[in-house]
């Protein structure tokens, strides 16, 4: 089976101000990116980060062939403890994460 | 009828090429306009007081862009000032910009608008208007009494309003506190009473200069011209471009809502808008909505002291140590818990096995060697100090059953091992409050220099 990392051009994480990482996953075509958004459900999402479900949000971005995937953080951006000021680096366990379609 | 607006660099500070502004210069921008703002670098910022880019590098990108602005008669507008936008940050940059214009013998007419909140007139609003914390995950709970006298300083985000006054007041530069990224960008627009969601759209493309082009910059510039019914956006530097992707990307970034960019007011609706690349590098956006809101709030924001930060960096090879990690530095931490009272956290990081992503972390197999990051927070900084030595020397020491490395379990990279970072603040409003008024929260000073 592909892997996310193999199908996407851009995975990234980033601060959607500081209680929320936002996940942007951009495909090169917009077929994709709807097969995407129907496989990365919440439930999904949320088994991999360790989350509810209820928390997470997902949304389709047609104009950028892209899947938002909004996070809430367990501590708030550069609070004591937290571990990733910017959010940058909460990318990871997408990279890995098989998926049982296809993609030009 | 356009407008004509050049965003030289995606935060005042960052940089550019000198050689960009002049061709920008070329295309006859109206205003140039650049935020200096961002609260991604955490709240210290705004709880210090403090920009997160160095003066001299202030210092550099004004000198370009005042005299751009001179020599061409081409009004400057600068954002959240100093990076978090409060008195202290406005302030700062006003002296830079003041030494420059000195050195330069320049005369200029300065409108500075400043956005901080009066603690003690906020808490007398919290009784008359109504208020809520932001965001959907937000932690803070209710905007109280206590939460406002704990904070060391607190702004509002402006809207677009504040800066349109300022314009007004035709100054050669603006100076702004704490405002919405796209509040320099939208307000001539709206003065001339242009589309206000194409203006927003527009002010949210350049807010970060060329990052929206490809490839991608945050230390070069974009031009955007808003016309009736579209917008056009393209990057005067020739080694780069706009793409529809570039530029319909951007709307993901930062936000957790691709659809709509609030302002105070209103916000854009760019679920309808379409994108398309005009050649030579350029992208015209065509569709933008904007909707009114019937009640207007504003945000707050506010910081507060968590205390002093000392930090301890040690590195382990041993195996056996890396494998009982967990186990042995709490055995370490309850040691000293034990031994010295009083007010602190303490907070372990294993870099190189689930630092980075904590207990999401899929995959937390250490390699062959293994980075501890020991964190305390006190708000008695000798007491922070003692503790992180404690756990240290503790941790060095700590024998436990099979331990074969009887010397030492910690591999120091540095004497003094333990080091001050500083204050450690953390946010302590984060909030919307209504607002009767567009320039209820603003205060508007114009200067001849």
């Amino acid at each position: 089976m592909a892997r996310l990392i193999d199908v996407a051009s851009i995975i990234r994480s980033k601060n959607a101000g500081p209680f929320a990482i936002t996940i942007d996953i951009l495909f090169r075509e917009k077929e994709c990116a709807v097969k995407a958004y129907s496989y990365l459900t919440p439930e999904r999402i949320a088994s991999l980060y360790k989350e509810n479900p209820s928390r997470i949000e997902v949304i389709l971005y047609e104009p950028a062939n892209a899947v938002k995937i909004n996070i809430p953080r367990k501590i708030p951006a550069g609070h004591p403890g937290d571990t990733d000021v910017y959010g940058a680096q909460q990318h990871a366990p997408l990279l890995e994460l098989e998926i049982p379609f296809g993609c030009k | 009828m356009e407008t004509r607006i050049y965003a030289p660099t995606a935060i005042l500070g960052y940089g550019f090429p000198k050689e960009s502004l002049e061709l920008a210069l070329l295309e006859e921008p109206d205003i140039i306009a650049v935020d200096a703002g961002s609260t991604d670098p955490g709240p210290y910022y705004l709880g210090e007081g403090v920009p997160f880019v160095t003066d001299s590098m202030l210092y550099r990108d004004l000198t370009l862009l005042i005299e751009a602005s001179y020599k061409h008669e081409i009004p400057l507008a600068i954002g959240t000032a100093g990076g978090a936008g409060a008195k202290p940050h406005v302030d700062k940059t006003l002296a830079i910009i003041k030494r420059i214009l000195n050195k330069k013998g320049y005369k200029a007419r300065i409108a500075v608008v400043y956005s901080d909140v009066n603690k003690q007139k906020l808490i007398e609003l919290l009784k008359q208007r109504k208020h809520f914390s932001l965001g959907r995950n937000n932690p803070l709970g209710d905007l109280t009494e206590e939460r406002i006298r704990e904070s060391t300083r607190i702004v509002a985000q402006l809207g677009v309003e504040p800066i349109m006054k300022a314009l007004e007041e035709e100054p050669d530069i603006i100076v702004a506190g704490r405002v919405v990224d796209v509040a320099v960008f939208a307000a001539l627009p709206w003065i001339k009473k242009q589309h206000k969601g194409l203006a927003v759209h527009l002010g949210k493309v350049l807010e970060c200069g060329a990052i929206a082009a490809e490839p991608g910059s945050g230390s070069d510039g974009m031009m955007g011209v808003l016309r009736n019914g579209e917008f056009e956006v393209y990057p005067v530097n020739p080694s780069r471009r706009a793409t529809v992707l570039s530029v319909a990307e951007h709307a993901l970034y930062e936000r957790t809502d691709p659809f709509r960019e609030y302002v105070p007011g209103g916000y854009a609706d760019l679920s309808q808008a379409t994108y398309e690349e005009a050649g030579d590098g350029h992208v015209v956006v065509k569709g933008t909505g904007w909707v009114d809101l019937e009640e207007r709030y504003v945000k707050l924001e506010g910081a507060r002291l968590a205390g002093h930060r000392y930090v301890v960096v040690a590195g382990v090879r041993d195996p056996l140590f890396i494998s009982r990690r967990e186990e042995l530095v709490d055995k370490a931490i309850e040691a000293v818990k034990e031994r010295i009272h009083g007010e602190y956290n303490i907070y372990v990081h294993f870099y190189g096995a689930n630092a980075v992503m904590g207990y999401r972390e899929p995959n937390p197999v250490p390699g062959h060697e293994l980075g501890i990051i020991i964190e305390v927070v006190s708000r008695d900084k000798e007491l922070a100090k003692t503790i992180a030595g404690a756990v240290r020397s503790t941790l060095l020491h700590l024998g436990w059953p099979g331990r074969i490395t009887t010397a030492g379990n910690l591999a120091l990279p540095f004497s003094p091992s333990d080091l001050y970072a500083g204050k450690a603040y953390e946010w302590s409003i984060w909030h919307l409050i209504e607002e009767h008024d567009p320039l209820e929260f603003s205060f508007i000073r114009v200067l001849e220099v």
